[in-house]
């Protein structure tokens, strides 16, 4: 195709020159929008900061609620499902749709498992009056302002487990496609653009483990 | 038309390994008593994961210059947020001002 008019391309957008123009553009797009979310989690990190600041020894005694059995085994799990996300990005890129829907297959499932050591976290908090609200109940030293180390603890996890909700069903949705073939190695910015998401939703938890579960542990 | 940039397997497997790792070492630290070294410690290995997350696993060493710009950008206002805060509370005792 050297010269004349380029025959149109059934998935290149007309204003792109290129398919590698596009595919800039998609990562370009996505990293604004991840970006914006580094700043959204930012808030929440620096009010942890002021909080364990002002209420050290409750900090340490939550930190010290929390299963770090558990914790490091998520982190581990997340991990891996960054890992199957990674893999699912380069299948694309060398166009094996299978391999690929399979390896989003994967990450959903890690994905899953987090979600539910994550819910038996929670369920243990609730069944322990751990949970801030009329029922909070905590003793020993530190209980002072336990309750604002579980309302950070809650607010920090939630958020970040309601991301990994929407990273699974971002990636549940694209896996019909994959399986088809229907992602090249020329275009396949959804899967990119999931990765990128699903990537950091992991480097939120990247941070997110040492700050909740390490903290007062000697 | 430049084809994309396929990174070889052992790259993530390495990166993975990594990642596991440094994990290992922050739970560990985080049981011998060091100090304000743990804190330290704590977000070094956390920064060091981050970083290889994003240059490798999210192709940020391959990708344009201009994902790199975005990415500080974002950080700088990050260090906005995070500098004017904690300049407002870490100094609200130094005044004697009652109540604060």
């Amino acid at each position: 195709m050297a010269a004349g008019p380029r025959a149109p391309l059934a998935d290149l957008a007309h204003h792109f020159d290129s398919y590698e123009q596009q595919r800039e553009a998609a990562t370009l797009g996505m990293w604004l929008f991840l970006v914006t979310e580094i700043l959204f989690f930012g808030g929440l990190f620096a009010a942890y900061t002021i909080y364990r600041w002002q209420f050290s020894e409750s900090f340490r005694a939550g930190s010290h609620e929390l299963d770090i059995t558990l914790g490091t085994i998520n982190t581990a799990v997340l991990i891996a499902s960054s890992l199957t996300m990674a893999l699912a990005v380069r299948g694309a890129q060398t166009g094996r749709g299978r391999l690929t829907a399979v390896l989003l297959f994967a990450t959903i499932l890690l994905g899953s498992v987090f979600l539910v050591i994550k819910g038996f976290e929670y369920h243990h908090k609730w069944t322990h009056h751990h949970v801030p609200g009329p029922l909070f109940h905590f003793e020993g030293e530190g209980a002072s302002h336990a309750q604002m180390f579980f309302v950070i603890y809650f607010a920090m996890t939630g958020l970040h487990a309601l991301h990994m909700i929407i990273g699974v069903s971002l990636l549940s949705a694209l896996i019909p496609k994959a399986w088809r073939g229907g992602y090249t190695p020329e275009n396949h910015n959804f899967i990119e653009g999931a990765g990128l998401y699903w990537h950091f939703v992991d480097l939120v938890w990247i941070f997110l483990f040492p700050l909740l579960y390490l903290v007062g542990r000697h | 038309m430049s084809p994309v940039h396929v990174l070889p397997l052992r790259v993530y497997f390495t990166v993975f390994l990594c990642l596991i790792v440094f994990t290992a070492i922050t739970v560990a630290a985080a049981f011998v008593n060091l100090g304000a070294m743990n804190n330290v410690i704590m977000i070094a290995i956390a920064t060091i994961k981050a970083t290889l997350v994003v240059l490798f696993f999210m192709h940020v060493r391959y990708n344009t210059r201009l994902i790199p710009v975005i990415i500080v950008s974002g950080l700088f206002f990050l260090a906005i947020l995070f500098s004017l805060t904690f300049a407002d509370y870490f100094s609200r005792g130094w005044l004697g001002v009652e109540g604060r």
